[in-house]
């Protein structure tokens, strides 16, 4: 193991969100800044994880020097490197837009939660075991309703209701395949899992529960029923966070398994992914387009943007880890992008007290930066260029081309020009509307510029494409069992 | 059929039990109860399994532990969500709130 710097630990990572999570709880006032102050420390840690990823390649850490089986192992390579930066960067817009967004009463519930919520995804990213994968994914999950729970309206605690038992559901399954897989190979490590003969029909089973469990949780069509209630009712910074981060989660710990522990059992089942994620992608636009409300629109596009991680899949086994680049722009795009808009329509509700498309008011002279993070961030989310999200769609188009896979392409531009009408559909509304409904609210500088910043950051993204691929190539993730070489 | 597999056996039924549950009751308290009935299953599955040969395993057992404190958690926060929908809603069911 090479030698720590003391201060660049992936375990502050973990460490330091939770301190101000407890922070945030018993302090009476103040909590904002201790948020954003943790938030913005925790983006620096990542980035000089990254440096010193990029100079001495993939490690491992024991914490407290216990090692695997009993203690735990966090691993940090290219892979896990960028979800962490996706999930700083990302964070921080979000903990910018909530300083202003909150009341008092209700930061009181919102700052412990959310940084709370931000250790555990920390602590999932480095995570290589599926077991404390299991219990990070929990945590996350517990996490994530409470918060979508905190606004306590009715539709609010219905969703969050139903996410919890789905939520529930998905680890429950996951966690049985953890079972039946440790009986066979008396090990959770992710490597020594895939190095070790499995019997096929527990392998099966396994990994059929597990994939199970997590696409309820990535809410893959027809898996997302619970999706668009709860990343709508809740509050915006909240929705921007599930959107843009929670969902992630499980396609991370899916995309992990897929590599190291079951990469043949995986490459069957990437039809059927693939054909689901295909539908998600139209469906999900098309209910996009249908929705009448713009928070419930822009949840929907999610379900159609999860839609595409999963339609790229048939194309790894022959695309190898360029797809995975790809998948990953796409994964990183997205929650920029998703972010921004998630907070941009929490601005258009806040200022016009109501998200209803037809009535908006035109909103393009007094929030001029709202407007600009919405077409931004549209500009990514229907793949135009220059952004993150053209980037990662050209990859799988060219990929799919030359494979001659035409569904796939097929899918990706449909998917484009379904995306186009439902983000102009609520891009016409606030330039073009006129009659004013009641008397419009000011909103917070900072919950202007929050998501603007994270718009031109999935613009900038397609400016940075080959860093990100660089960056994500260190130690190879997509290759299986590399953790030795560290 | 030694007994580690017998009890597997019967861990596996508890999670089905509870997963036919989850499906066709529609109150919260028995979903809940479900849900805790599979996590049981689930926690009977890796002590049964942790008997992989003469020897037990402990780490299952550390992991069944860890296991029940976050059960633990995660049913208090459903109870409570439970009380909260009751309270909004006058009913502990979920409702189809629809896409409006």
């Amino acid at each position: 193991m090479s030698i720590v710097s003391p201060l660049v630990q992936p375990v502050l990572l973990i460490a330091l969100p939770l301190v101000g999570s407890i922070m945030a709880f018993l302090l009476s006032s103040r909590r904002a800044t201790v948020g954003v102050a943790v938030v913005a420390g925790n983006l620096g840690l990542v980035g000089g994880l990254i440096g010193r990823l990029c100079a001495t390649g993939p490690w491992q850490h024991s914490v407290g020097g216990w090692g695997a089986p009993l203690g735990i192992d966090l691993y940090l390579d290219g892979l896990s490197a960028t979800m962490l930066a996706m999930t700083a960067l990302v964070s921080l817009g979000i903990s910018a837009y909530s300083a202003a967004y909150f009341s008092a009463t209700a930061a009181r519930h919102f700052w412990p939660l959310w940084l709370l919520l931000l250790a555990a995804m920390n602590a999932l990213f480095l995570s290589r075991d599926l077991f404390n994968l299991y219990v990070t994914l929990e945590l996350v999950g517990i996490a994530a309703v409470a918060l979508t729970a905190m606004r306590g309206q009715r539709d609010a605690l219905v969703a969050a209701m139903r996410y919890l038992l789905t939520t529930l559901l998905g680890s429950m399954s996951y966690l049985l395949g953890v079972a039946l897989l440790y009986h066979s190979v008396g090990s959770v490590d992710m490597v020594l899992i895939g190095e070790t003969p499995v019997p096929p029909p527990v392998a099966a089973a396994a990994f059929a529960l597990m994939a199970v469990g997590l696409l309820l949780k990535t809410a893959l069509f027809p898996f997302h029923f619970w999706l668009p209630g709860a990343h709508s009712s809740a509050s915006a910074p909240v929705s921007a966070a599930l959107s843009a981060l929670v969902v992630k989660v499980g396609f991370y710990i899916l995309l992990r398994l897929w590599i190291e522990v079951f990469p043949a059992l995986a490459d069957e089942i990437a039809g059927l992914l693939g054909f689901l994620g295909g539908v998600a992608v139209l469906w999900g636009s098309l209910q996009a387009i249908l929705q009448q409300r713009a928070k419930m629109l822009v949840a929907y596009s999610t379900v159609a943007q999860l839609g595409y991680f999963f339609l790229a899949l048939p194309l790894v086994a022959a695309g190898g880890s360029r797809v995975w680049g790809a998948i990953v722009l796409l994964v990183l795009a997205h929650a920029l992008a998703k972010a921004a808009m998630f907070m941009a329509a929490g601005n258009l509700l806040a200022f016009a007290g109501h998200d209803r498309i037809r009535d908006l008011d035109r909103v393009v002279q007094r929030m001029p930066l709202t407007a600009a993070a919405l077409g931004l961030a549209g500009v990514s989310i229907m793949g135009l260029p220059p952004s993150g999200g053209f980037s990662g769609k050209w990859l799988l188009l060219q990929a799919s081309l030359e494979q001659g896979n035409w569904p796939i392409a097929l899918v990706l531009l449909l998917g484009g020009v379904l995306a186009a009408v439902y983000v102009f559909k609520l891009l016409e509304h606030i330039f073009t509307s006129g009659t004013p409904t009641g008397e419009p609210r000011a909103v917070a500088r900072t919950m202007e510029w929050a998501p603007l910043m994270l718009a031109i950051g999935a613009i900038a993204l397609g400016f940075l494409t080959t860093t990100v691929l660089d960056l994500l190539a260190v130690g190879e993730p997509f290759v299986p069992g590399r953790r030795d070489d560290y | 059929m030694t007994p580690a597999q017998l009890y597997a056996l019967v861990g596996i039924g508890l999670f089905f039990v509870g997963l036919y549950a989850l499906g066709v009751r529609r109150h919260l308290l028995p979903r809940i109860l479900a849900l805790n009935i599979m996590g049981s299953g689930v926690f009977v599955v890796l002590v049964a399994l942790a008997r992989r040969s003469s020897e037990v395993d402990p780490v299952p057992h550390a992991m069944v532990i860890t296991g029940i404190v976050v059960a633990v958690s995660a049913t208090a926060l459903a109870l409570r969500l439970m009380l909260r929908v009751a309270h909004a809603t006058g009913s502990a069911q979920l409702t189809d709130t629809g896409d409006d």
